[in-house]
């Protein structure tokens, strides 16, 4: 095993979940490279082979967007997340890219108090190992989410 | 019905106010369930292309009742009651799949896919000893079977020999706007459920209410996709339960109606980095880009740009919903025309721009009245009544949802 490979990846999996769960939405777009894809689909749909998905960006723009529509645009009740991601298995493609799957668990917290799995599901990541800066980014993050059914609305990201 | 709810009265005002057990009454939600969903109404199935070849089948549900929704072997189209004759069981387990025949797995009883019982596990007993009477009629208890119609490619069954015909109970206007949209073959993109807090009628007064689209929804209004100034109207159809609301996005005269009047949703500043979601075709060649359907108790076609979907609306007790979204295009469509329609899917479903608030909206109608079934909701936004109208500024097809609803529930 690639260890430091690993390590790396596992690291930009951590931090990707703490700039969510810490409310630094307007980081998240750049753990994503210029022209990276980002969506949110369900294992039913994956396994039919069919395109839908929940979210769909196919560049860090459209990801910007998102974030400025949470903040500015969309209402929804004040709400957190708490992710748990683990399991992670990574593969080197080439010298500059690699292949992570990874488990993942989300619970809600809404302001009110309730708290609940809101979901849980699989990352399956293409990463450019020396993006921007020299630092990992995602070109690809698909995001499969175990249900079909989501509780009331999903705004912030997975 | 319990003394309780005998003294359910509507209030004498009638369809412009909404009294609010209406939305907390279990024995309400009892009554809805016998007079709306098994009564004289067709209950959407889904679209006929999820069950394109022979031998294919669904389970969904019409109201609380589970059914399975089949393409027999000869290509007709069949809804029963998924229940074994038996004991009672779900038959059908799975979401979809393709089969010669249905076996309940708690005793092996057998199925063909209309529904009729075709065989008993040792129903002459094993070795002479044990089994079934000879006189034995299980197929009395069979799972009832129910009519189905289908009208551009949507699937529709009632269980009451009362309804009247698919095009009757939609009403021609608005059925010729649900051809507009079905307008050729049309291919499935995919789907996903949404679970909302909220009763059921909550949601489907939502979806017909075009006052709230442009105020609740900042995404609209800020990029004009839809602001009470452009275009459109509303059409009230069937019994008062069909409508269709459409917009004109051309047609915006850059009115500042929204600003001057200081309105949230149009609050400065939001600007799309990569506007070419937006980047919509007509392809309906009469300059719509806009288009919200609905038939009662369930049913929505949508039309935003290009992002086409139905949704079912299934009552999951008094207090839940669960819609479900399906979205297609066409079998026509090239590469692009596709990515086009699942880049404008950002704007629907639980997480979309446009439609993410209604999941919370509905919601806390819910939690808001809470304290006072006995209050009602004030529906009184272009009017009284229940007729067409050329302004959305108005609350007619919401009003149109209570008078068939009234009707269907005796109240």
């Amino acid at each position: 095993m690639d260890v430091e490979l690993q390590l790396t990846v596992e690291n930009l999996l951590s931090r990707y979940v703490h700039a969510i769960d810490d409310d630094r939405l307007q980081d998240w777009p750049g753990f994503f490279t210029e022209k990276g894809r980002y969506r949110i689909t369900t294992a039913e749909n994956y396994e039919r082979g069919l395109p839908l998905s929940i979210i769909y960006a196919d560049s860090r723009a459209m990801l910007h967007d998102r974030v400025s529509a949470l903040r500015h645009a969309n209402i929804y009740e004040a709400q957190r997340y708490r992710h748990i991601v683990s399991s992670t298995l990574v593969e080197r493609i080439d010298a500059h890219s690699a292949r992570a799957t990874s488990n993942f668990q989300v619970v809600r917290i809404m302001h009110t108090g309730e708290s609940m799995l809101f979901a849980s599901g699989r990352y399956l990541d293409r990463i450019r190992m020396n993006g921007d800066g020299g630092e990992p980014q995602f070109e690809e993050r698909v995001v499969i989410l175990d249900s079909r059914s989501v509780d009331t609305l999903l705004a912030i990201p997975l | 019905m319990s003394p309780a709810s005998e003294s359910r009265a509507w209030p004498a005002e009638g369809v412009t106010r909404v009294p609010y057990w209406v939305y907390q009454d279990e024995d309400i939600y009892a009554r809805e369930q016998e007079r709306i969903y098994r009564g004289a109404t067709w209950n959407f199935l889904g679209l006929e292309a999820e069950l394109p070849d022979p031998g294919d089948f669904k389970t969904t549900f019409v109201g609380e009742m589970p059914v399975v929704v089949s393409r027999d072997l000869q290509g007709a189209l069949r809804c029963f009651e998924n229940r074994c004759a038996h004991r009672g069981a779900l038959l059908c387990l799975k979401g979809r799949g393709n089969t010669k025949e249905i076996t309940c797995i708690y005793h092996n009883w057998t199925y063909d896919l209309e529904g009729n019982l075709t065989g008993v596990a040792f129903r002459r007993g094993v070795r002479g000893l044990g089994g079934m009477p000879a006189d034995a009629r299980p197929e009395s208890e069979a799972p009832r079977k129910l009519r189905v119609a289908t009208f551009c490619g949507l699937m529709f069954a009632t269980l009451s020999e009362a309804t009247p015909s698919i095009e009757q109970y939609i009403g021609p206007e608005v059925a010729a706007k649900i051809r507009r949209v079905m307008k050729e073959p049309v291919k499935l993109l995919g789907g996903y459920s949404q679970a909302l807090p909220s009763n059921w009628k909550l949601y489907f007064e939502n979806v017909k209410d075009t006052y709230h689209a442009s105020l609740l929804h900042l995404f609209f209004s800020t990029f004009r996709l839809n602001r009470l100034e452009q275009k459109g109207g509303v059409i009230v159809g069937g019994d008062g339960g069909s409508h269709v609301s459409f917009t004109m996005m051309k047609t915006d005269l850059a009115g500042d109606e929204y600003e001057r009047a200081g309105m949230r949703s149009v609050s400065g500043g939001y600007r799309l980095e990569a506007p070419q979601m937006l980047e919509s075709v007509d392809e309906f060649g009469d300059g719509v880009t806009l288009q919200i359907l609905t038939v009662f108790p369930g049913f929505v076609l949508q039309q935003i740009m290009n992002c086409l979907a139905v949704r079912q609306v299934l009552p999951k007790g008094v207090a839940g919903t669960e819609l479900v979204w399906t979205a297609f295009g066409y079998v026509s469509d090239d590469e692009r025309m596709t990515e086009l329609r699942l880049k404008q899917s950002n704007l629907v479903g639980p997480a979309g721009y446009i439609s993410l608030e209604d999941g919370a909206a509905t919601g806390f109608v819910q939690r808001g009245v809470a304290g006072a079934s006995a209050r009602a909701s004030v529906v009184e936004m272009g009017g009284r009544g229940v007729e067409s109208n050329e302004s959305r500024v108005t609350e007619t097809s919401v009003r149109g949802l209570w008078q068939q609803y009234r009707r269907h529930m005796g109240l």
